[in-house]
């Protein structure tokens, strides 16, 4: 037996009043696995960012009831970034760094994407986004399950000229998303051999649109596109209607309702026939959408969010996470980046969804529907659609280490 | 021809909209000198009375003529009692105290009434002029900013309500001496120009999404016609209007929106930097 002189004693007490005395969330982390969630729940961009939260929290909870991974529980740690860029860096350093959490979740906007990826990309924190958005992200380290505008401008273009005709006149929102989306539908009705007599760029705040329904009334196209984005940019189909203008040239809309919203806040008058093209609607008639749908009526019963593509993508983000968590068996980012290239399907709400290896952009089914009534009816469903415009500009398998967003160019 | 016709119309239309807009503002600033900078969240309440009142069964009309102004016009009373009127003759404070109460209120309304409420249509319908359809309520707006302007104008020219607001305008001091109750002055010019700016927000609901966070699409149009204007509330308010209305949809129609937009902000910019005061500080000094 070894003498227990002072020296020892002091440094053994030491130690176990060190371990008593640790904050608890510490000795926490070992028994849980840390998911963050950084969604917008208040300021301008909270309609979007609310339901993308209740979802994120019910697919935790989903896991944990599930058994949970690698026998711990899953723990959400949530901030809200309150739509404002310098908060979204300061969570996003604070996730990384203090909660150490094994992946994060979140982004809505492009702007806040491009603010916290390239942090999540220095400390190597997994990242997921979840927002259809422009395209053209190339990183590693971000699972990107939205859809971007090959997916779906594609198919919304042809669809929309085969019904009404070959002109199009093209309004969108005045920010890198806008122009963007308005070079890709120049692109794709040039391709279908027809012609876009104009295109308008809105700022964000613009809330009158007389001029312009003006404009469009002297320029006669066949349908409009529109890709506005805000609620300042509601006006528009308001207005529309208000000067009986709905009745004669049809819109369609890459942008409409992409957050579920603008299908309540406008009257079925006005919303009514609106034609959109997105990766997930609530019609989506299979078993897994059913339940999914059942499941959220019943945790949200009185606050139920209205379900988008931005909120049944976040539940895909927390499944292929955890099921490439229960796969590789461990944390490690790479064991699970790994699982996740390995072009693995997945069954989802929205359908069969697999991982783009090259740039880890979700190959999905992408879906055309047109609003009645405020709910949105499907009419075409483009199966293992994929995100050609990235793979354009990236390959992740010959250049791992990149960390860029490419603006696309098309010209 | 027809062109022409629906391109003035759509001036009148935007001047009406900058009149409406800015009328309350200026009533109060022209007034009082306070700057409101929870103007856009008094729209906002405006909005959010018309269409949850209509979604409740009540009249459209009533909803957005009544109903709407006489709320926010109460509410406007109570924060000239509770808030404004330890402010007066601070400009910084209350810029600070009313911002706060704009992130009060849009935190407010969006934890009672929540963010997705379904809006009303435009009521009316379109009217065809040509080959053209315009909204018939263009007309509603161009009818009501003028009605508006006459009504403010009369109100101060021929009633003794409006001797007594012009002299404390003029000189708040000297009217106390001769018994006017200046507070209480202040206190109904408050409610007045937060119920014409209730008014704005009711016409303004049937023409945009009404969601808690809209004020910020108006307050900048708003400042800006009443800065241009100066401090004279009828002649200010018009002739910003006008001047600032008809360049921003004369470049709208010949360029975009984003030129138009942008015309608008050059205009200001340009006559505040020739007339610092706005347009009534150097030209129609003595009008109302």
């Amino acid at each position: 037996m070894t003498k227990l002189n002072r020296r020892g004693f002091l440094l053994a007490s030491g130690a176990t009043a060190a371990t008593l005395s640790a904050p608890s969330i510490l000795r926490a982390a070992a028994d849980t696995i840390k998911v963050g969630g950084l969604h917008d729940l208040s300021g301008p961009l909270d309609a979007s960012g609310i339901p993308m939260n209740q979802v994120l929290k019910l697919a935790i909870d989903e896991v944990n009831a599930t058994g949970g991974l690698l026998g711990k529980e899953v723990e959400a740690v949530i901030y809200d970034p309150q739509s404002n860029m310098s908060l979204y860096s300061q969570y996003a350093t604070q996730m990384a760094l203090k909660d150490r959490v094994a992946v994060v979740q979140g982004g809505i906007t492009s702007a806040s994407r491009e603010t916290i990826r390239p942090i999540f990309h220095r400390y190597q924190t997994l990242y997921f986004y979840n927002t259809l958005y422009e395209g053209g992200v190339c990183d590693r380290n971000e699972i990107t399950l939205g859809t971007t505008p090959a997916q779906t401008v594609e198919q919304l273009i042809p669809h929309a000229m085969n019904l009404w005709g070959k002109k199009v006149y093209t309004i969108a929102a005045d920010y890198n998303y806008g122009h963007i989306t308005a070079a890709w539908v120049k692109r794709y009705v040039e391709a279908n051999g027809g012609e876009v007599l104009e295109t308008e760029f809105f700022p964000l705040d613009v809330t009158q649109f007389g001029s312009t329904i003006s404009k469009i009334q002297a320029a006669k196209p066949d349908l409009v596109l529109s890709a506005l984005v805000g609620t300042a940019h509601l006006g528009f189909y308001r207005q529309w209607a208000a000067s009986g203008m709905k009745a004669e040239i049809p819109i369609a809309s890459t942008t409409f309702a992409a957050g579920g919203t603008d299908a309540v806040i406008l009257t079925p008058e006005e919303g009514n026939g609106i034609l959109t093209s997105y990766g997930y609607y609530t019609s989506i008639d299979n078993p897994t959408n059913a339940a999914f749908k059942a499941k959220v009526k019943e945790a949200y019963p009185d606050d139920t969010p209205i379900l988008s593509e931005l909120s049944e993508v976040t539940w895909e983000g927390i499944m292929v996470w955890a099921d490439a968590v229960r796969t590789a068996g461990s944390l490690d980012r790479e064991a699970l980046l790994e699982v996740m290239e390995s072009g693995k399907s997945y069954d989802m709400p929205a359908g069969k969804v697999s991982i783009d290896p090259k740039t880890h952009h979700a190959i999905r089914d992408v879906y055309l529907a047109e609003l009645q009534d405020q709910e949105f009816i499907i009419k075409e469903t483009f199966p293992q659609v994929q995100p050609k415009d990235t793979q354009m500009v990236c390959n992740l398998e010959e250049t791992p280490d990149a960390n860029v967003h490419h603006e696309i160019s098309l010209n | 021809m027809d062109y022409v016709l629906i391109i003035v119309i759509e001036m009148l239309r935007a001047i009406s909209w900058l009149v409406l807009l800015a009328s309350g503002l200026a009533i109060i600033f022209g007034m009082m000198r306070v700057i409101n900078f929870a103007h856009g969240e008094f729209l906002m309440l405006g909005g959010y009375i018309t269409i949850m009142s209509h979604n409740a069964g009540v009249n459209l009309w009533i909803a957005m003529l009544v109903l709407a102004p006489l709320c926010v016009g109460i509410f406007g009373i109570l924060v000239e009692r509770f808030i404004i009127r330890f402010l007066y003759g601070r400009i910084l404070d209350s810029l600070l105290a009313t911002w706060g109460l704009s992130l009060l209120m849009v935190g407010g309304v969006t934890l009672v009434f929540g963010n997705t409420v379904q809006g009303v249509s435009t009521p009316l319908g379109g009217v065809s002029i040509g080959a053209y359809q315009v909204p018939f309520y263009n007309f509603v707006l161009i009818g009501f900013a003028a009605v508006l302007m006459l009504a403010i104008w009369s109100v101060l020219k021929f009633t003794k309500a409006g001797l007594i607001a012009r002299a404390t305008m003029q000189n708040p001091d000297m009217a106390e001496t001769l018994g006017i109750r200046t507070s209480w002055v202040y206190m109904a010019t408050f409610g007045i120009g937060s119920a014409v700016t209730g008014l704005a927000g009711g016409l303004l609901a049937p023409l945009t999404g009404v969601v808690p966070s809209m004020g910020v699409n108006f307050v900048g149009q708003s400042f800006i016609t009443v800065i241009t204007g100066g401090a004279s509330m009828i002649a200010g308010t018009l002739s910003a209007s006008t001047l600032l209305g008809t360049i921003s949809q004369g470049m709208t129609f010949l360029t975009g929106p984003v030129y138009g937009d942008a015309a608008l902000l050059l205009t200001a910019l340009v006559l505040l930097r020739v007339l610092p005061q706005g347009i009534t500080g150097r030209i129609f000094k003595k009008s109302l």
